[in-house]
């Protein structure tokens, strides 16, 4: 693919935690429009790289562009002004306690996109039930919700905006099956309608078969392998030959075509 | 794609049935100005009314949300036929999801003199529960505590020794300090009320009888509340806010004796301790003013202790320690309990803490002082 179809671009990053090396030169590209879901074992610095990538993290060495831009040298306002084309949905949700969903969705959009408080709260409404909220839930606040109502509402949020890249560190976890399937609808038919970059990190099989059009496995520090599913999955080593081919890769995969044949 | 006109919603009367005509970009950048156009329009077209979304750009979920609510399913399923794929599944993604969606309605305003009772009445009623379950909790730290003083060999003396040092040895220097410099400020307060009596030997009475009896422990026992009821409430609560107290619970521990027992014994070792420490550099702070500014050389202020002032002084004064500490941990470590899950409750119940435990402690205090006066101790 050319290089303007190319909306993040990590090369070389580094990063440590004292002794610890978690990622060292790895090379990473998402391009527009497209699913990549990312994988690795427990501990292999999927989350650290999605904080690189969205700044929240300085990587000790390597660059992460974004849009084409560094985000580590832009100024504050141009910083601000790639960082409103994110959005994030973080493992626990992360919504803000002292405000209730409605309003912790219609926050960006009051901050950001200069809505009147009763046209965000209308929009917030909107986007809550996208997500699969009932109406009921909407002037609660977080404490009182289940797991994964706090991913529906944090995704919700995610949303608010309208990004151009989504970032979902493990969306589906703690969904009930039919929540987590609903959840990747939801996520192709924006893709679709609005031309979405989703960088998904997911341990969830059924949902890298489904709705993924690239895969990037992380291991030994870096991008081991990143490719179309059927591609990795011929990857000889003996970590991703156990992820797919496992019981559970293997379930995943003949339940697959059914749905994938659809897209 | 190109927008083909401003983003719009307008009516054509013109044609039968009236004609919804939408055009231009369908995004977030014009949510407020399309949400006015079609709430006005809203009212205008009848149910036969068509829509021609051929003039329609890009469209996103708040472009759609407005659209689904301004042409209802059947038009909806109607028109979009002529939409693109991607974008008609858009639209009814959005469609079947806000279906139902209408605001909550808000309660309406109600008379605030009611309010203010009501406010009134609540906080009355919260000070009572408030103080209940403090002596509930005082007396299960005390049932607690019994238990275990005969049972030597479950004592946890860890835990008990890192937290006198966080709460005992680490405040020392700044307890010293400030008693240091009130036991100055009240020297020279003395000196200048009592050069007019030509009394100012006095003034040593004055700083040791105010330090022994009252102020060591009061101004020690205040440190600790907004110092360590403090870090008692916000360790235990984003412990609770973290579920770590349910933990303890599931794995058959007990979290009083776990948890509250430790920082309840290093807060009675410690403060007492402290207060002693205070006693000694509130009369220092005395001493040193004494003999800079007054002539009266340290010798001679520590003959005038001697003489002048009983021991019953120092014991009154350290006798309040230990239930100031008593209190002042279980406060903090029951503010902590009853944090609720989120960062703002443990903000909420270390403020409290704070404010509880001074405020007791000032209470305590004045009865304590009553009570020794009418005993003449």
């Amino acid at each position: 693919m050319s290089t303007d179809n190319t909306v993040i671009q990590a090369r070389g990053i580094c990063n440590r935690f004292g002794q610890q090396v978690v990622h060292e030169n790895l090379d990473l590209d998402l391009y527009r429009g497209e699913i990549l879901g990312v994988v690795g074992g427990s501990g292999s610095g999927k989350s650290v790289l999605l904080r690189s990538i969205v700044g929240l993290r300085r990587p000790d060495a390597g660059q992460v562009r974004v849009f084409g831009q560094d985000l580590a040298s832009l100024g504050e306002e141009q910083r601000s002004a790639v960082e409103r084309r994110f959005g994030v949905l973080f493992q626990k949700g992360a919504l803000f306690s002292s405000l209730t969903l409605t309003e912790n969705v219609a926050l960006p959009l009051i901050e950001h996109a200069g809505l009147s408080r009763t046209d965000a709260e209308h929009l917030a409404g909107v986007k809550l039930a996208l997500a699969g909220l009932p109406i009921s839930a909407a002037d609660k606040y977080p404490v009182s919700l289940s797991g994964g109502m706090i991913k529906r509402a944090a995704l919700a949020r995610a949303l608010a905006l309208d990004p151009d890249i989504l970032f979902l560190d493990e969306p589906t976890a703690g969904l009930d099956p039919i929540g987590a399937a609903a959840f990747d609808q939801l996520i192709l038919t924006l893709r679709d309608a609005l031309g979405l970059s989703v960088f998904l990190i997911t341990h969830d099989l059924d949902t890298l078969y489904t709705i993924t059009d690239r895969i990037a496995v992380l291991s030994q520090k870096k991008v081991l392998v990143a490719g179309p599913l059927a591609e990795v999955a011929q990857h000889p080593d003996s970590w991703i030959q156990a992820y797919f081919h496992g019981p559970r890769g293997r379930a995943a995969e003949q339940a697959a075509p059914r749905t994938g044949q659809e897209h | 794609m190109e927008p083909l006109s401003p983003p719009s919603a307008t009516l054509d009367t013109s044609s039968h049935p009236a004609c919804l005509r939408i055009a231009g970009d369908w995004t977030l950048a014009h949510y407020a100005t399309l949400r006015r156009q079609s709430q006005s329009l809203r009212t205008q077209y009848g149910d036969d009314a068509v829509a021609d979304l051929s003039q329609l750009g890009r469209l996103d979920t708040a472009g759609a949300s407005l659209l689904a609510e301004l042409l209802g399913a059947q038009r909806l399923a109607r028109c979009t036929a002529q939409l693109p794929e991607a974008n008609r599944a858009l639209l009814n993604t959005v469609y079947t999801s806000v279906e139902n969606y209408c605001i909550p309605v808000r309660e309406p305003e109600r008379n605030a003199l009611l309010m203010l009772l009501e406010r009134i009445g609540c906080a009355v009623g919260t000070l009572w529960r408030d103080t209940l379950q403090l002596l509930g909790f005082a007396g299960v730290i005390l049932q607690t505590l019994m238990r275990r003083a005969l049972q030597p060999h479950r004592w946890r003396w860890t835990p008990v020794v890192a937290h006198i040092e966080q709460t005992g040895l680490d405040a020392a220097p700044i307890v010293a300090l400030l008693t240091f410099l009130v036991g100055a400020v009240v020297a020279f307060l003395g000196a200048t009320v009592l050069a007019d009596f030509g009394a100012t030997i006095f003034t040593v009475d004055l700083v040791a009888f105010s330090f022994l009896r009252e102020f060591a422990v009061l101004l020690t026992a205040i440190l600790m509340a907004g110092r360590t009821a403090s870090a008692f409430t916000a360790q235990i609560g984003s412990m609770k806010a973290n579920e770590e107290i349910d933990a303890i619970r599931t794995l058959g521990l007990n979290p009083i004796e776990l948890l509250v027992l430790p920082r309840v014994l290093a807060l009675l070792i410690s403060l007492p301790l402290l207060t002693f420490v205070a006693m000694l550099c509130g009369m220092v702070g005395g001493a040193v003013v004494c003999a800079l500014s007054l002539d009266i050389p340290p010798a001679m202020f520590l003959s005038l202790l001697q003489t002048d002032i009983g021991v019953q002084h120092l014991l009154v004064g350290l006798v309040k320690a230990p239930f100031f500490a008593f209190l002042i941990a279980a406060i903090g470590c029951l503010e902590g309990f009853k944090v609720s899950g989120s960062a703002e409750s443990v903000g909420a119940h270390t403020t409290s803490a704070v404010v509880q435990s001074i405020f007791v402690v000032i209470v305590l205090d004045a009865v304590a002082a009553l009570y020794f006066m009418e005993m003449g101790w």
